[in-house]
């Protein structure tokens, strides 16, 4: 079970993030949408303190974190239990497409090489990279680098998938695979908290979405409802202009 | 003007060839030292410790402030004077002391402008994964702030390579001190200090042939 409570987060001027109640079920599928700089992105930074909250607090698991008096062995613990995946993918450009998945299990996990890269290698399998395990990510896609990103996350086995707008950055040619990709993870009941602008996406692997505007949260509720029947005249206006 | 000598130039040069290893060798005692010693230097700054941070600055501006020379001479033939266990110091110890102390005062510099430059989604990416900050800058920041340093930390190497030939004012018989007792022995002075010009020389552009080897090497990963 994952408790988010009253999350504010301010950038020099107005606040970004207002005051956010979210709770999340084991296996949850969220879906955030809203318009640009409501604080969707911020909100994921948040939750794992790539951008410090200023009040708040967050439990994953047994693990509750107060954001006014976060210490670092906390943060460190809270990093541990989420996985994130980045806009620009953020593949450690100091290593191949194996060693990126590697990485944190050796590192991080404390897990002995060899298993570490048996996980690797199956993951490499699963996300169709099998036979550019020793590429460095100069060398792929956008599209390939943004599945290694999730195989990365993937591998760290997280109570909690963190997806920062995974295919706004990526040429039109390459989303469909992304997505294909993450409609997977999503079978494998993973918790996941998306932010994205793939509408017809959403809809479809969502359980839960999110609108969010003014760094709230707005309006939530199953796919069906805030599609096809949104209550909130802001929901209303912002569905009416994606589409 | 007269001809130069070449049957003592000649001569000369597997005398002067039998010093390159202390030449060498110090040179490279002083850099892997000064690297660990600025890259520690350049963590801080970029960290900005509490207390610390004031120090290292300190300690970069006297070193980087002050001639080389003047702090050999201090090392040298100062600090014995002060500090009484150091009464034992040798020539070399004191230069590669000193060789270390000033390079790494400019290698720390460049190296803090590397970390600098490595692009941001790399931090986040290391902090997102639950990495500690020790393990955030010796797996992925360092490195890769490596290839963007490796250029200008091969120009201090090579400068320190020429930085040795000072120890021979703390007494110490490197190549230059060798090269001053053959010529104040001939009295060819012109020549001794061509030949151990052109030994230098030769050093030197090895090196920077070794350097495209290791820059291909450093940027193996960046390549299309």
């Amino acid at each position: 079970m994952i408790e988010i409570t009253g999350l504010t987060k301010g950038f020099g001027g107005g606040p970004v993030l207002n005051g956010i109640d979210l709770s999340i079920a084991p296996g949850e599928r969220i879906v955030v949408i809203g318009p640009s700089g409501t604080g969707k992105s911020t909100l994921l930074r948040c939750l794992n303190f790539l951008d410090r909250p200023e009040a708040g607090t967050i439990r994953v698991g047994d693990l509750t974190v107060d954001a006014a008096k976060a210490t670092k062995a906390q943060i460190l613990a809270l990093r541990r239990r989420t996985a994130f995946v980045f806009q620009n993918y953020a593949l450690f450009a100091n290593k191949t497409a194996r060693e990126n998945i590697t990485e944190a299990l050796v590192t991080v996990q404390r897990k002995p090489r060899a298993e570490a890269e048996a996980r690797a290698d199956s993951i490499l399998g699963e996300i169709g990279l099998a036979e550019k395990a020793g590429s460095y990510p100069a060398a792929l896609s956008g599209g390939q680098q943004q599945r290694v990103g999730i195989g990365r996350a993937m591998a760290l086995d997280a109570q909690l998938m963190l997806f920062d707008e995974p295919t706004s950055a990526l040429d039109p040619e390459w989303v469909g695979e992304v997505l294909d990709l993450m409609r997977r993870v999503a079978e494998q009941h993973q918790t996941m908290l998306i932010v994205t602008h793939e509408m017809q996406f959403a809809r479809e692997i969502a359980d839960r979405v999110i609108f969010m505007e003014g760094g709230r949260i707005v309006e939530e509720g199953p796919p069906a409802q805030i599609f096809d029947d949104p209550r909130d005249a802001r929901t209303k206006a912002f569905l009416r202009r994606v589409r | 003007m007269r001809a130069l000598d070449f049957d003592y130039m000649l001569g000369l040069v597997p005398v002067l060839l039998g010093y390159v290893p202390l030449t060498l060798g110090m040179a490279l005692a002083g850099m892997a030292l000064a690297l660990v010693l600025a890259s520690l230097l350049a963590v801080e700054r970029v960290a900005k410790l509490p207390v610390i941070d004031p120090l290292v600055v300190l300690f970069i501006s006297f070193f980087r402030g002050t001639p080389l020379l003047v702090q050999l001479f201090l090392f040298y033939y100062g600090l014995p004077q002060v500090l009484s266990f150091l009464t034992q110091i040798n020539g070399v110890t004191a230069a590669i002391m000193g060789l270390t102390l000033h390079f790494s005062a400019y290698m720390a510099e460049s190296i803090r402008a590397a970390i600098t430059g490595v692009d941001r989604s790399q931090w986040e990416a290391a902090q997102a994964v639950g990495m500690t900050q020790s393990q955030m800058m010796v797996r992925i920041i360092l490195p890769q702030a490596a290839r963007i340093a490796a250029p200008t930390l091969v120009n201090y190497f090579i400068d320190m390579i020429k930085g040795t030939s000072l120890a021979f004012t703390l007494g110490v018989t490197e190549m230059m001190g060798a090269t001053q007792k053959e010529a104040a022995g001939s009295f060819l002075y012109f020549e001794a200090f061509l030949v151990v010009a052109v030994i230098y020389w030769i050093i030197v552009e090895a090196l920077s042939f070794a350097q495209r080897g290791l820059e291909t090497r450093l940027n193996r990963a960046f390549a299309r």
